[in-house]
């Protein structure tokens, strides 16, 4: 079946069972392979992307559940949250292996624009769906902290 | 190895460059072949039959009580087959205690470490719709409902006996519905009827939702008694 897919801010033609998971749809039909398949059941975050300003796992998400939502992926987000979370995990040097890091800068982002100033725990809940296998979370903990300062002080 | 020409002098014998390269060359063909002949790629392969099986298990019916006589004994017992829903992992999993939902059969605590927010649909920042949406998806295995969210934390039932729950859900403030609404969201509710079509190859509550209704129905219209 045919589906007009919203991405990055540019509508997508894609011809698909409507049961396909949107990150195969992502990866597989329109190469945009930022986004990671990790787990495929939920489990890791690693495939996180924004639907409608909210983020979800994309390997979890039928293509016919999205078909009127605007999607946004790690390559193309974008404003004040994403540069403080890309210039704080560029500074705090967050990746090890780097697999997650995009389902991690996605939930980060997410979690900045809901709560610009979040603490320990609003960072624990937020982030506790995205595995790190390298078990960067203490960096990455920190880097939002620092992305959070950033933004409260008007650098970004 | 040496021997002697005619003219008397000893000489080593010598190979050539090309019986040399030819080996080389058919054991670097040999190999490749080896490597490279065609072979059936790795099949997933199923469970065994005993970890698929989703067992269908029954409900006793309402006139299955009829024999029994005192009707307060009756209620209690229509109660107590209920109640073989209501302890069910699919009902219980969602009426947790804490404000962390458990899963599977075994009730263990649900991975992600997600909490239940301030409307019982998950934090604002992880909600219960990061992964779960209106169905059950077969492809992750992750169950959805329109409605999907835990019970409000009034209503928990994990740790509780049958008969803590009976008393319960009779109380309007910690059930959230008087005795009329209560029998609706047991009959009619979609999500309460989820337990019966939980997809994947989760265990279905016992005996379907309109027999479990009707256990409620008989239950209430016998005075609602509950077990000790």
């Amino acid at each position: 079946m045919r589906f007009s897919l919203s991405i990055n801010g540019r509508i997508h033609h894609v011809d698909e069972d409507g049961q396909t998971p949107l990150l195969w749809v992502l990866r597989d039909t329109l190469k945009l392979t930022g986004t990671k398949y990790g787990c495929g059941v939920a489990q890791c975050g690693a495939c996180t992307v924004h639907v409608d300003g909210q983020p979800m796992r994309s390997c979890s998400l039928a293509l016919e559940a999205v078909s009127s939502a605007q999607i946004v992926t790690i390559e193309a987000v974008d404003g004040a949250e994403t540069k403080a979370i890309q210039d704080a995990w560029v500074a705090r040097d967050v990746p090890q292996c780097g697999f997650c890091q995009s389902g991690q800068v996605m939930s980060a982002v997410a979690l900045l624009r809901a709560i610009p100033a979040p603490t320990d725990d609003d960072i624990d809940i937020a982030m506790s769906g995205n595995i790190c296998r390298c078990a960067t979370y203490n960096r990455i903990r920190a880097a939002i902290h620092d992305a959070a300062g950033r933004l409260g002080s008007g650098q970004s | 190895m040496r021997w002697r020409r005619s003219s008397g002098q000893s000489q080593r014998r010598r190979f050539g460059c090309l019986p040399i390269l030819a080996l080389v060359v058919v054991a670097i063909v040999l190999a490749l072949a080896i490597l490279l002949r065609p072979q059936p790629l790795p099949q997933a392969q199923s469970l065994p039959a005993n970890h698929l099986r989703t067992e269908v298990v029954q409900l006793r019916p309402v006139a299955a009580f009829a024999s029994i006589a005192n009707p307060q004994a009756r209620s209690i017992a229509l109660f107590e087959e209920a109640g073989r829903v209501i302890q069910h992992p699919r009902c219980m999993n969602c009426h947790p205690r804490t404000d962390r939902p458990t899963q599977t059969d075994a009730m263990r605590p649900h991975m992600p470490w997600v909490t239940r927010g301030t409307d019982d649909a998950g934090a604002q920042t992880l909600r219960c719709a990061t992964c779960h949406h209106d169905a059950n998806f077969a492809a992750s295995g992750v169950p959805g409902n329109p409605k999907w969210r835990l019970a409000p934390i009034e209503m928990a039932w994990q740790g509780k006996t049958l008969g803590q729950i009976c008393r319960q859900i009779l109380d309007p403030p910690r059930a959230h519905m008087n005795r009329e609404q209560l029998l609706h969201h047991m009959t009619e509710d979609e999500l309460v009827g989820w337990a019966w079509h939980p997809g994947g190859q989760r265990t279905p509550a016992p005996g379907t939702q309109a027999e479990f209704g009707a256990l409620i129905k008989a239950w209430l219209d016998t005075g609602g008694k509950c077990p000790a």
